[in-house]
């Protein structure tokens, strides 16, 4: 085996897998064992390093530090994609890059939002959240008030329930991770147990719904299951440490981790405990599915377990053969992630991808997978487990069950359905380039 | 530790004091949540149940609504409801069968499972650039003309708090629960 870590050592090349996938230990030793796997294969590439010299920006005094700082100039690319950038009269998506991140936590400027009605102007001072209907003594909060409760701290992603949808196209559009799989985000969310609230409201013990609503331009609303509010749900106040983002709902949003993005209702402005689902527009109609045959699916809540590799992806292009790691995101609305398979040709044969500690309840964990590519052409795909036995579904067995559309998407802004969960594959040429493909 | 047996009594007395009725489970809270009553949150109380809970008092035919259709929703929804007028404002009348295909148009007619989702959805958020400018009785007008639009109602069926829970919706029984444990 080649798992040795002492210095000096570097562990022999070790694949796992077809098309030249890396046992994963050898990130275990990181940069030694990354060369190890590199001299092993005889792939260095590129030309010897040049002599060093000092830059000009070494050798003069820096710019002052603003009070918020933002990315590098050099960066600038690094944004959202948005859907509706004239601000026209109708609702507005913008898409995180993730081709363009790594690590865990997206940051909070770069979170995905989607608005019906525009992004309200929210005053916090005069901001106000009711908890009524079936309880003992309906209750107003404040931003304020909240502010003073004990606060729960969480990671959780927050996926719209739309996230990957234009691969229901029966032609895979070629577009980046970023454009397929940017409605889904993941950040850290403080704030107060929706449990808390309601117990200080004295629920009713037989209430199993309750309705929430933001104070947005259409009152979006949804109607959560109490036993929900229960488990994780939380008012939350802040995210990655600062008050939330405009577009997530701010000064305070509902989080139920892992349900569909749309029901962590922001900009709440009140909670009604109820007797029955309210059968919302947004739960009849657009977080709704129809199934192949013509049945539909309502009140599915749940984000199913997924993963895709955002590194390399479309739009990234290798440099030549070598040494390179294969890195991506999975998350389940069940739980922890337990297991991330890799696959280097198209499926044939997997290899098991490094999971990046901590992998956290209902969040993103990061999987790496070392790789030597021999210049041939490959299919990066990438599939996950979740602690309850749940895989990620084939692309056949997805379509199979979920069905694709007859004509080809012209663009990845369409909705044709929704809970896409299935693998997505990048297909690489002898030139290096990235396509998305179905494999 | 010594934190245990004062927490377990507030704990206790917290319980006591809520009555058997309400605690479902309860905790020692900061009690911050000012109190307020019911007649006080009216006016955001808007969220009607499919069964009628909710609904408001008025009426409205499908006649009226095509007077106020024409002076407020026209110019998104077009002409008899085709839709198309504005991007996002799909039509309001018709709709394929769901068996045509996973990405068929969800409207009205193929797809709401209660009526009442019709009205709740313009009193909260129609029109677009003015939601809650609409009085009930013409949200209730509006709603019969879109229901009449679609034959899910008569021409002169009145809509009120009481008939409007009674229009069977055609895709009412069509659906089903992925996860009802999770309810």
């Amino acid at each position: 085996m080649s798992t040795s870590h002492r210095r000096g050592r570097p562990p022999s090349l070790d694949l796992v897998a077809g098309n030249g996938l890396i046992n994963r230990r050898a990130l275990l030793g990181q940069g030694i064992a990354v060369a190890g796997a590199m001299g092993a294969a005889g792939a260095i590439t590129g030309a010897a390093a040049e002599p060093l010299k000092d830059e000009q920006w070494s050798l003069e005094f820096g710019s002052i530090m603003p009070p918020v700082q933002t990315a590098s100039k050099y960066e600038k690319d690094v944004a959202r994609s948005l859907s509706n950038p004239q601000g026209e009269f109708r609702n507005s998506h913008a898409r995180t890059p993730h081709h363009l991140l790594s690590g865990t936590v997206t940051p909070s400027g770069l979170h995905f939002s989607i608005n019906h009605a525009g992004v309200p102007d929210i005053d916090p001072a005069e901001h106000k959240l009711v908890i009524h209907g079936k309880v003992r003594q309906p209750l107003e909060f404040t931003l304020e008030t909240l502010s003073r409760y004990p606060l729960t701290s969480r990671m959780a992603f927050v996926e719209c329930a739309g996230n990957s949808a234009p691969m229901f196209s029966n032609q895979p559009l070629q577009v980046t991770a970023g454009a397929i799989h940017g409605l889904v985000s993941n950040s850290e969310w403080a704030g107060v147990k929706l449990s808390t609230l309601l117990d200080e409201a004295g629920i009713d013990p037989q209430a199993k719904w309750l309705v929430a609503e933001g104070a947005d331009a259409q009152f979006l609303d949804r109607s959560i299951p109490v036993k929900k509010a229960y488990d994780d749900a939380m008012v939350a106040i802040y995210q990655n440490g600062e008050r939330l983002m405009p577009g997530n709902g701010y000064p305070m949003r509902l989080l139920v981790p892992g349900y569909q993005g749309n029901m962590n209702v922001k900009f709440l402005r009140r909670i009604k405990v109820i007797d029955q689902p309210a059968y919302t527009f947004f739960e009849t109609k657009n977080y709704s599915q129809i199934l192949p045959g013509g049945k539909t699916w309502r009140f599915h809540f749940l984000m199913e377990v997924k993963s895709f590799i955002t590194h390399p992806s479309f739009g990234h292009n290798l440099k030549g053969p070598g040494f390179y790691t294969i890195s991506g995101v999975a998350y389940s609305g069940t739980g922890r992630i337990a297991k991330v398979m890799v696959s280097a040709d198209g499926g044939k044969s997997w290899g098991e991808a490094a999971l990046q500690d901590p992998v956290l309840d209902k969040a993103f964990t990061r999987f790496q997978m070392p790789w030597r590519w021999d210049g041939q052409p490959a299919v990066l795909q990438s599939r996950a487990w979740d602690e309850a036995g749940n895989v990620q579904p084939l692309r056949a067995e997805f379509v199979a069950a979920r069905g694709e559309t007859k004509q080809p998407l012209t663009t990845p802004l369409a909705f044709p359905n929704q809970h896409f969960n299935s693998i997505t594959s990048w297909g690489i040429d002898r030139t290096g380039e990235i396509k998305h493909v179905y494999a | 530790m010594s934190m245990r047996k004062p927490l377990l009594a507030l704990t206790l007395a917290f319980a006591f004091a809520t009555g058997a009725a309400f605690a479902q489970s309860p905790a020692p809270s900061p009690g911050l949540g000012k109190p307020i009553s019911e007649p006080d949150i009216k006016a955001w109380d808007i969220a009607v149940l499919p069964d009628g809970t909710n609904l408001p008092a008025g009426s409205g035919t499908s006649a009226q609504g095509a007077k106020v259709y024409a002076e407020k929703c026209i110019a998104c929804h077009a002409e008899g409801g085709k839709g198309g007028g504005s991007p996002g404002a799909g039509p309001l009348v018709g709709g394929a069968p769901l068996t045509n295909g996973i990405d068929t148009a969800k409207t009205i007619a193929n797809y709401y499972a209660y009526a009442t989702t019709v009205f709740d959805y313009i009193r909260r958020a129609m029109p677009y650039n003015a939601p809650r400018s609409l009085k009930d009785e013409e949200v209730y007008a509006l709603t019969a003309y879109i229901l009449a639009l679609n034959k899910l109602i008569g021409e002169n069926d009145v809509m009120d708090a009481k008939t409007l829970p009674q229009v069977k919706m055609p895709n009412r029984d069509n659906f089903i629960m992925p996860y009802p444990d999770r309810i």
